[in-house]
């Protein structure tokens, strides 16, 4: 049997998930669920939509909302129970999180960030899985030594896939939570800045600016133009640790992952850290002196020359080009 | 107020990824080598902390001899010391790397107030080896920290969410990982680095480690990219890209 860990945000099921249980079931088991905290027994009839025959609820007066060690002490009890061959999560902060102190409670090797697995057929020879590292760039197949698997699955590596499957049947179980299980745990929360204009994750349109943009009074030219077709600004590493630009603008694996339909990069070379939070961007266009650099590789269109010309030029002529529209 | 930040020597690698003959690693013959940016922010978050309270600073890195490299350079931005637990170069995996941290930690007369790792490492990213780490010295752990601040004894820092944030609290002693965007790391000063040379570096010779997950092998993943269509150079290229804006509904 394979147990996935589905995660939720009181109540509310992360999609991820839905690609943990399709990798789940790929591996020719039974699949079954758990979720942490009562709140998420909503979700069994999606659950066994996707594929698990039961879903495991842990349930627990201290239980009301994330708490990522008890997660650990809730699959820990459960895995000893139903001894499974794999405990398999989504490759999210809060999935690699709650395995991690999972595999810690066991002391059992956990292979993150997984593309592939393949379970082991006999019980002294290794599972088999190939993980991400380098953000993506690599692939590192690895062996893993130890009976039960423990791994997350790389967020969009599987499209989610319905089995069809009838709502999964409630077991509702006491983890044995000890009082520092549940010592750190969300205590609030709020909705951070909005600040009223459009957020870089949720913007159709992102104008990107790097290095080459050259301090953060050259930065007007971006804003400029972003505004103008109502996007947001975005911008490469470089620029936040210069300080010419605040962090939740940074694109990239350590930024923000975005997917607009309309990416526009400035002064930025191309970084895989950087591509590794747009490439999934419907279009993608680039201003660079340099026609060597690695961005032009994944560009649909690009323009070589000096971004300080060529920004406003171009706000200009849509500017144009939008009046004569409207005439 | 003593701080321990946790950091890995990983090599700066940014363009295209060519790897060793045998495919066991990155070929580093043309590479620098630095830290993961979010070790970057644990550092100067430790350093701020230190500045504020006082205490000392103390970092702690499992690697090859040449990790030295790594260790001055973040020395001369303000730490106190730094312990290297020597290997042989071949990486550890992460039971293994974590239980060698814990024996260090546990052999330090200083009883660290506040551990900081990176929310994960730039080259191998296991996502756990701080929780481990946390599980060993029966230590609260809060993870993705964006925020932070210590107040009477009690931690509490915000994770940024896509929701927002997501308020945490713990007493110390305590394990933190951070995030990049926590802070402005600052570059080290001619005078610092001046300083950091005579800095403390216990060094100590790890024997050799068994892993329990075992990599065999790394393949470069398959762009799917196929390069641009040159619109054209400088202002003259405009127009054109003003026909694509359309093409695509963009105006
Ligand atoms: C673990 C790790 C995580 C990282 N995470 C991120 C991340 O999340 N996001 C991120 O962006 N980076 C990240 N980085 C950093 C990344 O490796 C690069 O250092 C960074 O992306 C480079 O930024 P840049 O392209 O702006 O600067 P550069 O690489 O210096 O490129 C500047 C570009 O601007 C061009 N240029 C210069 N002048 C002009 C001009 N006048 N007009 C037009 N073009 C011009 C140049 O030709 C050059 O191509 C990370 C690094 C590591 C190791
Ligand atoms: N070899 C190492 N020596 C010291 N600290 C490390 C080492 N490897 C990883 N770490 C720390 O553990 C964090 C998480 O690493 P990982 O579990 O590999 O993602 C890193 O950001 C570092 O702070």
């Amino acid at each position: 049997m394979i147990l996935v860990l589905i995660d939720h945000d009181r109540g509310e099921l992360d999609q991820l998930s839905l690609q943990a249980l399709t990798a789940a079931r790929k591996l020719g088991q039974e699949v079954e669920a758990i979720v942490v905290g009562k709140d998420g027994a909503s979700l069994a009839t999606i659950v066994g939509q996707y594929g698990a025959k039961i879903l495991h609820v842990a349930a627990h007066a201290d239980l009301t909302d994330y708490t990522p060690m008890a997660s650990g002490r809730a699959l820990k009890d459960l895995v000893e129970k139903l001894k499974p061959a794999a405990v398999l999560a989504a490759g999210s902060p809060r999935g690699n999180e709650q395995l991690a102190h999972l595999a810690a409670f066991l002391d059992l090797p956990m292979a993150a960030e997984c593309f592939e697995i393949s379970l082991s057929s006999s019980a002294d020879s290794p599972h088999k899985v190939s993980r991400s590292r380098w953000a993506g760039n690599l692939i590192e197949d690895a062996h893993v030594y130890s009976q039960l698997l423990i791994a997350t699955i790389v967020a969009f590596s599987t499209e989610p896939e319905s089995a069809a499957g009838p709502a999964a049947s409630i077991v509702e179980f006491a983890p044995s939570l000890t009082p520092s299980d549940t010592q750190v745990r969300v205590m609030s929360r709020d909705a951070g800045d909005t600040g009223g204009g459009v957020t870089l994750a949720d913007a159709k349109v992102i104008i990107a600016g790097g290095r080459g943009v050259g301090g953060s009074a050259g930065f007007a030219k971006i804003e400029e133009l972003a505004n103008l077709l109502g996007g947001a600004v975005g911008c490469s590493r470089v620029v936040t640790s210069s300080g010419w630009r605040p962090h939740k603008e940074q694109v990239g694996q350590t930024g923000t992952k975005v997917a607009p339909d309309l990416y526009l990069a400035a002064g930025i070379s191309g970084a895989m850290q950087h591509i590794a939070g747009m490439k999934n961007s419907k279009t993608i266009i680039v201003v660079n002196t340099d026609p060597e650099a690695p961005i032009f590789k994944y560009a649909d269109y690009a323009i070589i020359g000096d971004l300080h010309q060529i920004l406003p030029a171009l706000t200009a002529a849509i500017r144009e080009a939008t009046r004569e529209a409207k005439a | 107020m003593d701080v321990l930040v946790c950091l890995k020597r990983v090599p700066l690698a940014g363009g295209t990824l060519i790897l060793t003959p045998d495919s066991k690693d990155i070929e580093t013959k043309h590479l620098g080598f630095g830290i993961s940016p979010h070790e970057e922010n644990a550092v100067e978050a430790g350093v701020q902390l230190v500045e504020q309270m006082g205490g000392t600073l103390t970092l702690l890195t499992l690697g090859p001899p040449d990790a030295e490299e790594q260790l001055r350079t973040q020395l001369a931005i303000g730490a106190t010391r730094a312990i290297l637990l020597e290997t042989d170069g071949q990486e550890w995996d992460p039971q293994g790397t974590a239980a060698a941290l814990v024996d260090a930690i546990n052999a330090e007369e200083t009883k660290f107030d506040l551990i900081i790792f990176g929310a994960e490492s730039a080259d191998s990213a296991g996502y756990q080896i701080h929780v481990r780490v946390a599980h060993a010295l029966n230590r609260p752990i809060i993870t993705n920290v964006k925020a932070m601040k210590i107040e009477n004894g009690t931690l509490s820092c915000d994770r940024v969410v896509s929701a927002g944030r997501e308020h945490y609290e713990a007493p110390l002693p305590a394990i933190i990982t951070v995030r990049d965007g926590l802070n402005i790391p600052r570059y080290p000063s001619v005078p610092g680095r001046m300083q950091a040379r005579k800095k403390p570096i216990d060094m100590k010779k790890m024997q050799a480690h068994v892993p329990k997950l075992e990599k065999l092998y790394l393949t470069v993943a398959p762009s799917k990219s196929t390069g641009a269509e040159i619109l054209g150079k400088g202002v003259e290229a405009v127009p054109a890209l003003v026909e694509i804006l359309k093409k695509i509904g963009t105006i």
